[in-house]
């Protein structure tokens, strides 16, 4: 087996999905970061596990819409919970959402574990670092097969809908930039100039939601997380305008992902290690190592402690 | 078809009739009602936790009303929205947000360019003018959070006239702002209400009443009193309102 040939079936497929899933997660992550809410995407990357279960042993099916749909579901119940549990304890918004998300998160996994994990393509340690590493290229024969319509064909059924997914969460963003941005910097003047302020909130939520479903099943619940809020953030200290930063956190998302999973692959056969890491630990810690670096030696926080 | 029975202009801006919200059970402002002629500029004073911001929140349908009605132009208030700029506390939002001043001012034209609309060359020039009228202009790259307190009150007030409302509400402008800049803010309202336009701001420093505006409304959660300066911003209905004390500066 060629070099060619084993990076495109064994090495490229899982690459290029962590990227995807990175990027879908990273753009919704910049505006949840600017609301404070970035709690939120910690919840909805939790929640999906209890909805995927709860779907699957409801209609038996792991396809793909099925499981999408239980873990909207699960994100909608877990903003109403929240909501419910803040209204009626007076609890603040962060406690709120800890509750809600871990309670149903830990419900998710004995849900799992007591009905058994068979039928289903989970379990518990799948369900938090995910298995980026078994989406890979059976038919792949080398880079020629990358126009080979027969091996397309055969490529893991999570790229292309990871691909759906980040091309429909983009193309949301970019319809709803602008009352998304003025409701996110100023909620009271939004209203005031009659935009639907709840409605955009919850089509945020939303779509935070799909980002976090259609990475989880390939990436797992911690990845989703630290590509939720980690790029938005190391964005956030680069700049100081919004399309930058958004432009800025795909970058660093795509990057991160990219790296991640190639140091995860070559790193340790390369330095004679007999052990290998798993990639969306090693994505999930590249992108906790550029928001130090950006934190360390970004232009804004000099130009800010200068200021000051 | 041309309505037979031509409308008579509306001559009141805003209209409240018995508004009351409550937070928590608690009335926060009760069964308020009152009037704002058009071409006025009304300071809606009271102690604090009279409700003042709370009444203009409810007003525009920030918050929700246990009871009442608002009207704005003859119309209810969420049919007029066009017609209205609302400048918050400049506390209420995160200066840190990653925006520069342009950026700001063009909130305000939200309504003429929408979800899509592109900035045509006039709208980028009438936000420029915006900002020029309040002395920012050289400010506009500026990112929001390396402004002071005035020059950001100064980038809301800018943004509220890129609105082109006929009905500017204004929660404290002049709070935490340097005398320039509150020189400035009254200079453009004064313009604005010379033009016809309707201006309502919650206001806390007594002295400077009678010099700005030319009605107050009186509240300590429910109204106490409306009217011109001249007659109703007097000791005994400002002592009724905030009860005695600091009151050697208000004509007896």
């Amino acid at each position: 087996m060629t070099f060619g040939a084993e990076f495109v079936a064994l090495t490229l497929p899982p690459m290029v999905i962590a990227m995807l899933a990175a990027m879908a997660c990273a753009a919704p992550g910049n505006f949840l970061l600017l609301r404070r809410q970035a709690m939120l995407g910690d919840a909805m990357s939790h929640v999906v596990l209890p909805g995927i279960v709860a779907a699957f042993l409801l209609t038996g099916s792991a396809a793909q819409p099925v499981m999408l749909m239980g873990a909207l579901a699960a994100a909608a119940l877990s903003a109403a919970l929240i909501e419910v549990l803040r209204r009626i304890t007076g609890a603040e918004p962060g406690a709120a959402m800890g509750a809600t998300f871990t309670a149903l998160f830990a419900s998710g996994v004995l849900l799992l574990e007591s009905s058994g994990a068979g039928g289903i393509h989970l379990d518990v340690e799948h369900a938090l670092y995910g298995s980026l590493e078994a989406l890979i290229w059976i038919d792949a024969t080398g880079w020629a097969s990358l126009t080979d319509p027969a091996a397309l064909a055969t490529l893991p059924p999570e790229l292309p809908a990871l691909a759906l997914a980040t091309l429909v969460i983009l193309t949301a963003l970019a319809l709803v930039w602008r009352p998304l941005t003025i409701a996110t910097f100023d909620e009271g003047f939004a209203t005031s100039i009659g935009l639907p302020t709840r409605l955009i909130s919850a089509a945020l939520t939303g779509l935070a939601a799909l980002a976090a479903v259609a990475a989880f099943s390939a990436v797992g619940s911690i990845l989703t997380i630290a590509m939720l809020i980690c790029p938005a953030a190391t964005a956030r200290l680069l700049t100081d305008r919004l399309s930058h930063q958004m432009a800025l956190s795909l970058l660093i998302a795509a990057a991160a992902a990219g790296l991640g999973t190639l140091i995860a692959g070559y790193l340790p056969p390369a330095l004679g290690l007999s052990f290998s890491v798993s990639a969306a630990g090693s994505v999930a810690t590249l992108s906790g190592l550029f928001l130090g670096l950006a934190a360390c030696f970004g232009p804004r926080r000099h130009s800010r402690a200068a200021s000051r | 078809m041309v309505d037979p029975t031509p409308l008579a202009v509306p001559e009141t801006a805003l209209t409240l009739s018995g508004l009351t919200v409550a937070y928590a059970g608690m009335a926060a402002v009760e069964d308020a009602s009152a009037r704002f002629p058009v071409g006025t500029m009304t300071a809606i004073i009271g102690p604090n936790g009279a409700g003042k911001s709370t009444l203009l929140k409810a007003a525009l349908g920030l918050i929700p009303a246990v009871a009442g009605e608002v009207r704005a132009f003859g119309k209810p208030v969420a049919a007029s929205l066009g017609r209205i700029a609302y400048v918050p506390q400049r506390a209420a939002v995160d200066w840190d947000f990653p925006a520069r001043v342009i950026d700001v001012v063009r909130m305000g034209q939200y309504r003429q360019t929408g979800l899509l609309g592109r900035l045509t060359p006039g709208l980028k020039a009438q936000a420029m003018d915006c900002l020029a009228r309040l002395g920012m202009e050289d400010f506009a790259q500026r990112q929001i959070g390396a402004l002071s307190g005035g020059q950001q009150q100064r980038v809301f007030l800018a943004r509220a006239l890129a609105q082109g409302g006929d009905l500017i509400i204004l929660d404290e402008p002049f709070t935490g702002v340097d005398a320039a800049t509150e020189a400035a803010i009254i200079g453009v309202l004064h313009a604005l209400r010379a033009q016809g336009r309707t201006i309502i701001a919650v206001h806390h420093d007594l002295s400077t009443v009678p010099a700005y505006f030319d009605r107050v409304l009186l509240m300590n959660r429910r109204v106490i009193a409306e009217g011109t300066t001249a007659t109703t911003f007097r000791r005994a209905t400002v002592a009724q309102a905030y009860g005695d004390g600091l009151l050697s500066a208000i004509p007896a």
